[in-house]
């Protein structure tokens, strides 16, 4: 049976993202309690996972790294069908750059004992940088594939899949254990089910910090991060913006006036 | 200032056998960062048979390149460069290495970094080098510009998209010197790249548009979409898009305009149902026009453009296109006529 591993971030929702701006007063950002949501691409990992359970049998494992409301998406992987969750939260895991993430995840997963599959979303919508995936397999010491949209072949220890390129793809084949990042084009994640809410009601999330990791302090978090932030600046548009005002088909004859100047039409 | 002895390095890529532009670009950079740095510009380019491709390394701005040309390298192989350029770039210290965020670049990156143990910022807009030298590495965050930097650790390494540096001018004088890259031997192969397919690029290619149009969320639903896109075919622009529109599912992550996506450089960009998000924004700044349709008149979109538009889109589009529809016929006839 497939043992596999799902990376899940908690993201602010996107509305609430937006809220996230510097002050152009204050410069300073405001941060209340963001509303979190599963990344979703790593609904896409999820729903990949399940899939395998569902033909095959595997076990799946969530794992998530972020302060403690992020247990709450950590129990909706649950519901959504996961076996277990497991959230990696401690002040010291704070302000981790990529590369201390996925240092911190791969040392929870080498916690967990044999894993064949790791599955990450692309990226995440917060951060966005595509790296923690392909990290995590340094750390680990596993194979890996980044934009995966089909698996073609999943049986044995040896799989074959379909990854994007610039306009194409690539046909890989792969030895497991391995890790793949995954795309939207690859699946449709379920929805939460009445039942499955029930069910994982009994069902607990475990939670690791520092300690039960056995990491040094300096090889997580900000400590452990190589790149930090050294300046936010505000930026002002560079613009002046003039509204065509008018009834719909005034603005219509502007629209069309601007076009021929640009030479559009 | 800073470190006057190892050099500003570029991971060249090859596609079938050519080199793309984004590499050239980077390559042009580095030379900026190098220049300022007192060091010299390193490109490393993996293929096979691509020796006559390295001349345009050095006119761009390259001293030397790393050339590894052989048949192990025809491909993108995951193991065998990460594992050849790690190797190369442990034998020379590069400070700096530049990567184009292609989707070789993209994997490839994070594994290089991983490997050397250091810091990497993903799709940056700018470089610069502070007063110590240290590369502040820019991209957009909080509706502001924010610099990271890597202040310890060695290599600093950077993805860079298409675009967001011009093209240097080649100066085919100049040149340097070629030092060989063998392939690895001994390392385990896990991952094999059993087939590349390469498709055509459908419709105008965005990068090099006079015309774009990009649509948003506020396309509303596919519908809304297709709306959008016959206003761009009506006018023979390139098709862009925001991330939500390629969430919904409406179009792929290829038209994707902005920071983690495609740089643009038309005469004219229309935004049509979108909020002006600055990462999106980021990759149409060189543009000459901007219009922006939105229903919402405080949108942010309005403050970054030079026209703008409040109406439904649902509504203007379609009586836009037909406008234009009209024009184009009725151009059509007096040229028939004369
Ligand atoms: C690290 C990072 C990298 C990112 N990279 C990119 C990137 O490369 N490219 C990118 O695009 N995004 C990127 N994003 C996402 C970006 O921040 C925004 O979320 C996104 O650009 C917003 O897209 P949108 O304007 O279509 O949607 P929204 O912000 O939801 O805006 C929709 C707009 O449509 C308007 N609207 C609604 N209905 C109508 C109607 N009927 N007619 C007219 N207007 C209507 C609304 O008023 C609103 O202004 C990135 C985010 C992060 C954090
Ligand atoms: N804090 C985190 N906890 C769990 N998984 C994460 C975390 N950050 C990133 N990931 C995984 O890595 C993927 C890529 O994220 P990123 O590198 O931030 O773009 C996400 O889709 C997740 O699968």
């Amino acid at each position: 049976m497939l043992s596999i591993v799902v990376c899940v971030k908690a993201v602010p929702e996107p509305k609430a993202a937006e809220d996230l701006k510097i002050d152009p007063v204050t410069k300073a950002i405001p941060r209340h309690d963001i509303p979190l949501e599963i990344n979703p691409l790593d609904r896409n990992a999820l729903e990949a996972a399940l899939h395998f359970k569902e033909q095959a049998g595997a076990s799946i494992t969530v794992i998530s790294m972020g302060p403690p409301p992020a247990g709450d998406i950590v129990k909706e992987c649950l519901a959504l069908g996961s076996d277990e969750g497991i959230l990696l939260s401690d002040p010291a895991f704070a302000g981790a750059d990529a590369l201390a993430t996925a240092y911190t995840l791969a040392k929870a997963i080498e916690k967990l004992g044999e894993v064949d599959l790791v599955l990450c979303g692309r990226a995440s919508s917060d951060g966005a940088t595509e790296w923690v995936g392909p990290e995590l397999s340094v750390f680990l010491d596993f194979p890996v594939v980044t934009m995966v949209r089909e698996f073609i072949q999943f049986n044995g220890s040896s799989w074959q899949v379909k990854a994007d390129i610039e306009n194409g793809y690539r046909l890989v084949q792969v030895e497991l254990p391995a890790i793949f990042t995954v795309t939207q084009d690859l699946n449709s994640p379920r929805t939460l089910s009445f039942s499955g809410i029930i069910q994982s009601r009994k069902k607990e999330i475990t939670t690791w910090g520092l300690k039960d990791l056995a990491l040094p302090a300096n090889t997580v978090g900000l400590a452990g991060s190589p790149t930090i932030v050294s300046k936010l600046e505000y930026v002002e548009s560079k613009r002046e913006c003039e509204i065509i005002e008018g009834s719909l088909d005034e603005k219509l004859d502007q629209m069309i006036g601007k076009l021929v100047e640009a030479g559009a039409v | 200032m800073g470190d006057t002895k190892y050099p500003v390095w570029v991971i060249a890529e090859q596609i079938l056998g050519e080199i793309p532009p984004v590499s050239l670009e980077i390559t042009g950079q580095a030379r900026i960062l190098a220049e300022r740095l007192g060091v010299e510009v390193e490109a490393i380019l993996l293929g096979n048979g691509i020796e006559d491709q390295v001349d345009l390394l050095f006119s761009a701005g390259a001293d030397v390149v790393h050339l590894g040309s052989a048949p192990e390298f025809t491909n993108y192989q995951c193991e065998i460069f990460t594992e050849s350029i790690v190797a190369r770039a442990r034998d020379r210290n590069p400070q700096i290495i530049l990567i184009g965020s292609t989707f070789m670049g993209r994997e490839l990156a994070p594994l290089i970094a991983a490997k050397l143990g250091t810091g990497l910022t993903a799709h940056c807009i700018d470089l610069v080098l502070d007063d110590n030298g240290v590369l502040e590495q820019q991209i957009p965050a909080y509706g502001g510009l924010m610099s990271i930097v890597c202040p310890e650790k060695r290599p600093q390494i950077a993805t860079v998209a298409r675009g967001v540096f011009p093209m240097p001018n080649l100066d085919e004088d100049r040149s340097g010197s070629v030092l060989p890259v063998e392939p690895p031997q001994g390392i385990k192969i896990r991952v094999q790249t059993l087939e590349v397919v390469h498709t055509e690029p459908e419709g105008v290619p965005l990068e090099t548009a006079p015309i774009v149009v990009a649509g948003g969320a506020g396309a509303g639903s596919l519908e809304g979409w297709l709306e959008i896109q016959e206003l761009a075919d009506t006018l023979k622009a390139a098709f862009g898009s925001t991330r939500p529109a390629v969430d919904e599912g409406w179009t792929d992550l290829e038209t994707m305009i902005g920071q983690s996506g495609k740089m643009v450089n038309p005469d004219l960009y229309i935004g049509v149902g979108l909020s002006g998000e600055q990462q999106h924004m980021v990759g149409i700044t060189g543009a000459k026009v901007m219009i922006a349709i939105n229903n919402d008149p405080k949108a942010p979109v309005f403050e970054q453009v030079d026209y703008g538009i409040v109406e439904d889109c649902r509504i203007f589009i379609p009586a836009l296109v037909e406008r234009i529809m009209k024009l184009k016929s009725h151009a059509g006839r007096t040229a028939h006529v004369v």
